[in-house]
């Protein structure tokens, strides 16, 4: 076993309002950053865990994201990163 | 007939909900650990609003993994009657017992207020002492209430008439203005398919007595009541 370090990042779906992001877009447009188009705001979430391989390790963290770190109903996710520590 | 009363870690509305079935309402109940593996005999299960675990990742989202939520959700599956308010609605939206994900409110602020609610349906075990269309003045506080679901989700609770509260203004429009948080179509409470789970934001037990300025939330207890012990 091998001691992993797993990113993840959760997001709002795209499609439900997400009022922190739509504020943070405002502000950022009334900034003069007129080029930004949308803004989402979710969470990353860091796990250090024991896995056999980065492939183990990720699936771990994506059986995680499925139980209980993200919402099914509400929240996306993505694993941002796997790195041996 | 018993009340069971279930306290997390966090929770802040189980005294009220316990003197509302109580002293109100003048039935039993049981307080409930939610370290505790059994029901101790309660026919109905109360999750009190409040911040179980601090709400940690999401509201509820904790909660859900407590020792006494697996006899809760057993209770639920045998079709045992199972009431969550506030944040008991988040834990059952989070549990998968009702259909649907509560979310920070619109406004981003933590709303505190009375609203008006509209009985959208009476022929549930929690409504049955109220009028079809009834409006109820009833305080909510939370900062996640923002009721959400897919559109097809949405369309089965419809056609199911599963929603059982919407929020109105005080002529009973369910418009934009008299929405405190942004919830989709105005939801305010719902319950799930088979009828004996309803998780609503409203905090009924708040207004039980004159005292407590009002007792338009009575009814969901005497509801419920009627129903179990007939």
């Amino acid at each position: 076993m091998t001691r992993f370090r797993i990113a993840v990042h959760i997001v709002p779906r795209r499609g439900i309002l997400d009022p922190q992001g739509k504020a943070v877009a405002d502000a950022l447009h009334a900034l003069g950053f007129a080029t930004v188009k949308d803004v989402r705001i979710g969470r990353h979430i860091v796990v250090d865990a024991d896995a056999a391989s980065p492939a183990d390790a990720e699936a771990d963290v994506r059986a995680m994201c499925d139980k209980l770190l993200a919402n099914p109903v509400t929240e996306d996710y993505e694993i941002a990163g796997v790195a041996p520590l | 007939m018993k009340f069971g009363i279930v306290t997390f870690p966090g929770s802040n509305c189980d005294d009220d909900a316990y003197l509302a079935v109580t002293e109100a309402l003048g039935a039993t109940a049981e307080r409930l650990w939610h370290k505790d593996h059994d029901l101790r005999g309660a026919d109905v299960i109360i999750l009190p609003g409040g911040f179980s675990y601090g709400d940690y990742l999401r509201s509820g989202a904790i909660a859900r993994f407590s020792p006494i939520m697996r006899e809760v959700v057993e209770h639920a599956r045998r079709g045992g009657p199972v009431l969550g308010i506030c944040n008991g609605f988040q834990i059952l939206c989070e549990s998968g017992l009702l259909p649907g994900a509560l979310l920070r409110n619109r406004q981003l602020q933590f709303v505190c207020t009375t609203v008006v609610l509209r009985v959208e349906s009476r022929d549930t075990m929690f409504t049955n002492q109220y009028r079809e269309g009834q409006l109820l003045r009833i305080p909510v506080a939370h900062g996640d209430g923002r009721y959400t679901i897919d559109d097809s989700g949405l369309a089965r609770l419809e056609d199911a008439h599963q929603v059982v509260f919407r929020y109105v203004d005080g002529a009973g429009n369910a418009s934009p203005e008299a929405n405190p948080n942004g919830s989709l179509d105005n939801i305010a409470g719902i319950v799930n398919e088979r009828g004996n789970v309803m998780g609503m934001m409203p905090h009924p037990e708040r207004v039980v007595t004159e005292l407590l300025g009002g007792r338009d939330g009575l009814g969901v207890f005497e509801s419920i009541l009627a129903r179990v012990a007939a």
